[in-house]
């Protein structure tokens, strides 16, 4: 509410013609005049670097419709059904693409959200205070450790557990090799492979804004829920949780939005193979890591472009991803705050 | 008057009600456990194999062809503080005007727009960025580029450096702003000496944060900077990086070139580790030296 006041306060405080009127004309005219020039290139210059962000997104977004268009005019909309990618007869399907990273993230997703959650709800409410900074510190380490580095270890200590150990477990012990889920060889790089890589790069997204939503709820909603006899937990669950649900879906979906685009991690462990099938220890691809395949060595103008058309795809659905997660957790701030 | 009824679903007895809240706060106890444990597990094996491989060669040599031994990486480190030194070159000031706007005009409709926008730019896949400059810089121009590679980076800096620059100008306090403002100064002197520079610690660990972020960025690099085998710092031809080597070495079948991989990767690491921390140090003084 405080906040709020001044907020508004220092809107008007930083009003030039509020200002203006309460400057003595006569006692400073000269100034004025002067600064009245000042401020006026000082807003065209900040205007004009602002203006940059939207000019960027709006640049990109027509830079590669542009150069999809030809892929995407040739093919139609078996672009997008087709899982047949053959660069020397011309024919470009990016089905098995669009599949592998759907199936690779939705994975991600499901593996990440309960420990993200877990997480944050421990960091925010249980943890003892020397703790706190600590510990999200090292969460927010995992977010900054680069894509390829992750990649490296998942090729070397993920991919040969998974191999040697995880992958005959399920389907030897636990006699799941005749679902469909679990079935056909064991090599290691594979979609299960991509997604539990991907769940580790995503979890901190996702546990950084659940924390920071669990911390915008108001203390009143946890005192009224123990005053009422709530245990710890029912405090969390009846009283915390609801608050700041449509925000942690919010982080949910940003974590999507990562895992969608995630590029080398998973280029390095899917196995890049252009094929939808349904068990995750075969081999896949992804939109993010079959550009990164085939952009630099691309032959001739068609399959250029089908790769800017996936490009494009990719685009389109993160943009579409990311502007629902920010509504959600700009919802739940807002409403913190207010 | 009996007490008000707890919002249960179920009717349980206390003590049951009391065993399951332990049980739930135990995992969240084990679910932050589990989250750390990748890294720890990330951290310790690349300590083991990095450490290994690394040896003052890899920093003052090129990289021998593979089966050959020896060698090092001196080109991409290099490469990397070329291309990141291009990246902010062109986005920090973008990045720091842009918070400024926001953070002085937070209610006018553009700058609810560009603030929503500068959040989406910044979930964008990096490799839709690295096409998208791939299409404006190399095409034209024919050939992969430092520079191109450079601008890759810098769109991905420019959302991260706009949103912290705006965050760290709302810290500052508004009498500080209305203070100056009373004293006659102009509206943009108030801003650039007084707001900014109060600011300033907060601003550099964006900016920071944001070289880290950049610093390890692969995908962009893959058709902008290319990669280059050899010694070159030119802007306008293609130019190793750390992350690219690391995932060429990666992937290649060479023994030796996996462990150069390693080397580079925890050389890599080393690299935004020290900025970030850089960054937190930073932030902590801020208070400390506000206004001084």
């Amino acid at each position: 509410m405080s906040d709020a006041v001044a907020r508004s306060a220092l809107a008007g405080g930083l009003d030039p013609s509020a200002r203006a009127r309460a400057t003595p004309p006569a006692a400073a005219s000269v100034r004025i005049e002067g600064s009245a020039a000042g401020d006026r290139i000082y807003r065209g210059v900040t205007t004009a670097l602002a203006l940059c962000v939207p000019l960027l997104l709006l640049a990109i977004a027509i830079a590669l419709g542009v150069a999809a268009w030809p892929a995407l005019r040739t093919a139609g909309l078996s672009f997008l059904t087709s899982s047949e990618w053959d660069a020397t007869r011309g024919t470009f399907g990016a089905a098995p693409a669009l599949y592998g990273t759907l199936v690779s993230s939705a994975l991600a997703i499901a593996l990440a959200t309960p420990l993200a959650l877990g997480s944050a709800i421990f960091l925010s409410e249980f943890a003892p205070r020397w703790l706190r900074t600590p510990a999200a510190f090292l969460i927010d380490l995992l977010a900054a450790v680069p894509s390829v580095v992750y990649g490296l270890w998942a090729v070397f200590v993920l991919l040969p557990l998974l191999r040697e150990h995880v992958m005959p477990f399920l389907q030897n012990t636990l006699h799941l090799g005749s679902t469909p889920l679990f079935s056909g060889p064991a090599y290691g790089p594979s979609m299960l492979a991509a997604g539990l890589i991907l769940a580790v790069m995503v979890l901190p997204y996702v546990a950084a804004v659940a924390r920071e939503v669990l911390l915008a709820v108001p203390r009143s909603q946890r005192e009224a829920a123990l005053a009422l006899g709530a245990t710890r937990w029912e405090m969390i669950r009846d009283a915390v949780l609801p608050y700041a649900r449509s925000g942690i879906i919010g982080g949910v979906v940003l974590g999507l939005g990562r895992a969608l685009g995630e590029t080398m991690a998973v280029t390095m462990v899917i196995g890049n193979r252009h094929e939808i099938s349904s068990s995750l220890f075969s081999p896949g691809y992804t939109m993010a890591s079959l550009v990164a395949n085939e952009f630099s060595e691309a032959t001739g103008d068609l399959h250029l472009s089908s790769l800017m058309a996936v490009g494009a795809v990719l685009f389109a659905v993160t943009l579409v991803v990311n502007a629902i997660a920010r509504y959600l957790v700009w919802r739940v701030s807002r409403r913190g705050r207010a | 008057m009996s007490p008000a009824r707890p919002t249960v679903r179920r009717p349980r007895s206390l003590r049951g009600r009391r065993a399951r809240s332990r049980v739930m706060v135990v995992l969240t106890y084990l679910a932050a456990l589990l989250a750390v444990l990748p890294l720890v597990l990330i951290l310790g094996y690349l300590l083991k194999q990095g450490a290994a491989a690394l040896s003052p060669d890899f920093f003052t040599q090129l990289p021998k062809p593979p089966g050959e031994a020896g060698g090092g990486m001196a080109n991409a480190i290099v490469g990397t503080l070329v291309v990141v030194g291009i990246a902010a070159a062109i986005g920090l000031p973008i990045g720091i005007g842009a918070g400024m706007y926001l953070a002085e005009r937070r209610d006018e409709p553009l700058a609810t727009a560009v603030r929503f926008l500068s959040d989406v730019l910044n979930g964008l896949p990096s490799i839709v960025v690295g096409i998208f400059a791939w299409e404006f810089l190399v095409r034209p121009a024919g050939h992969f580029s430092a520079l191109a590679g450079g601008a890759a980076l810098a769109a991905i800096m420019i959302p991260i450096v706009t949103r912290t620059t705006e965050e760290m100008l709302r810290l500052v306090p508004n009498s500080l702003r209305e203070a100056a403002l009373a004293l006659g100064y102009p509206q943009w002197r108030t801003s650039l000496v007084v707001v900014l520079r109060t600011a300033l610690p907060g601003i550099v660990t964006g900016a920071l944060v944001a070289v880290a972020r950049v610093a390890g960025e692969t995908a962009p690099l893959l058709f902008t900077a290319f990669g280059n085998q050899f010694w070159s710092v030119e802007l306008g031809q293609p130019i190793a990086a750390l992350p690219l080597q690391v995932f060429t070495y990666a992937i290649s079948p060479y023994d030796e070139w996996h462990a150069h991989a390693w080397a580079g990767a925890l050389v890599l690491i080393g690299i935004v580790l020290v900025i970030s921390v850089a960054a937190r140090v930073a932030t902590r003084s801020r208070f400390g030296t506000a206004g001084e």
